[in-house]
């Protein structure tokens, strides 16, 4: 004959918040517990009200502190000049001219070479 | 008119700077709303999403864009947060400014509802406050902006497991706050 574990409040209480979050399917015997217990129905939906309220709070806005948007661009702007600079200090973006160098060459001049620094602005499609 | 961020991101990633400040004015709101949720206070909150841009910037080839741009910026903004906290090394209990700014971007359905609602989550809101940030980091992240627990694990540095005890610690001590059992409910039991 086959026996049944009848499980406890303690034994049930830590899969209520998954459940209530993920509206799972309950093991059959969690169901069962559930069904006769009252805490635990109370519980249950506790954690359902509260996980509808956390999921509701996704589409609240807290307003920025004044002057945050330019201080981010601002940042960005500073970063982005660092780095061009950085470029152009280690000679990162070189460019044999090579047509020219050959020429130079044949000329008796040595050849040269030019760093250039790289800037491309592109404008939004409006 | 609606903005297009896959093509600001696109745009973007081929080094058009327009596009990433477009990006951030599109975006910073809802970064600093994450911020301030993880840090508790605006100062920190500005601190932590300038510090997210500038990596999103340095970081924008990077991303593959096999998730939405936002759900990007929102593991920066968390790992920023968790990076300037541990920074700070003091357990923040700020006061919920109750002259925050707060707005819904959703229109209004039932207004009954949405009272009753609002009531629940200014008190939501007060328990998320209180609770310590290693807790409020996880329920926000993956209650509110519902990050994955492996993604809210690699952002705060810690184990998948050891998230999914925080945030199970974390869930139980808002409903207890917010719900707190009467004796009846106390002493009853299954039948």
């Amino acid at each position: 004959m086959k026996t049944e574990t009848l499980l406890r409040c303690d034994d049930v209480a830590p899969l209520l918040s998954d459940a209530a979050a993920s509206a799972a399917a309950f093991d059959p015997a969690v169901q069962r517990h559930v069904e006769h217990c009252l805490r635990c129905q109370a519980e249950l939906a506790q954690y359902r009200k509260l996980f509808r309220a956390l999921r509701a709070m996704r589409t609240e806005v807290i307003e920025p502190l004044p002057g945050l948007l330019g201080d981010i661009l601002l940042t960005l702007e500073e970063a982005g000049e660092r780095s061009a600079i950085r470029s152009i200090l280690t000679g990162k973006n070189v460019a044999y001219i090579g047509g020219i160098a050959a020429a130079a060459t044949a000329a008796g001049v040595g050849s040269a070479i030019v760093v250039a620094s790289r800037t491309r602005r592109r404008l939004l499609a409006s | 008119m609606p903005v297009d961020v896959t093509q600001l991101v696109a745009l973007a990633k081929e080094g058009d700077r327009n596009a990433f400040d477009e990006l951030v004015r599109v975006t910073y709101a809802d970064a600093y709303t994450l911020a301030y949720r993880l840090t508790g206070d605006e100062e920190d909150a500005r601190d932590v999403v300038q510090e997210a841009y500038l990596r999103a910037y340095r970081g924008l080839k990077r991303f593959r864009g096999d998730a939405q741009f936002s759900t990007w910026m929102y593991r920066i903004t968390a790992n920023c947060a968790a990076t300037h906290l541990g920074k700070r090394q003091k357990h923040r209990h700020e006061e919920l400014n109750d002259e925050l700014g707060i707005y819904d971007e959703r229109p209004t359905a039932d207004p009954e509802a949405q009272a009753e609602l609002g009531a629940l989550r200014g008190r939501l809101r007060e328990a998320l406050d209180q609770l310590p940030p290693r807790l409020r980091a996880v329920v926000v992240l993956r209650d509110i902006y519902d990050l994955p627990h492996e993604s809210i694990a690699a952002e705060l540095g810690i184990s998948e497991s050891a998230a999914k005890v925080r945030l199970h610690r974390a869930r139980r001590k808002l409903r207890e706050d917010l719900f707190p059992l009467s004796s009846d409910e106390e002493q009853a039991h299954a039948v």
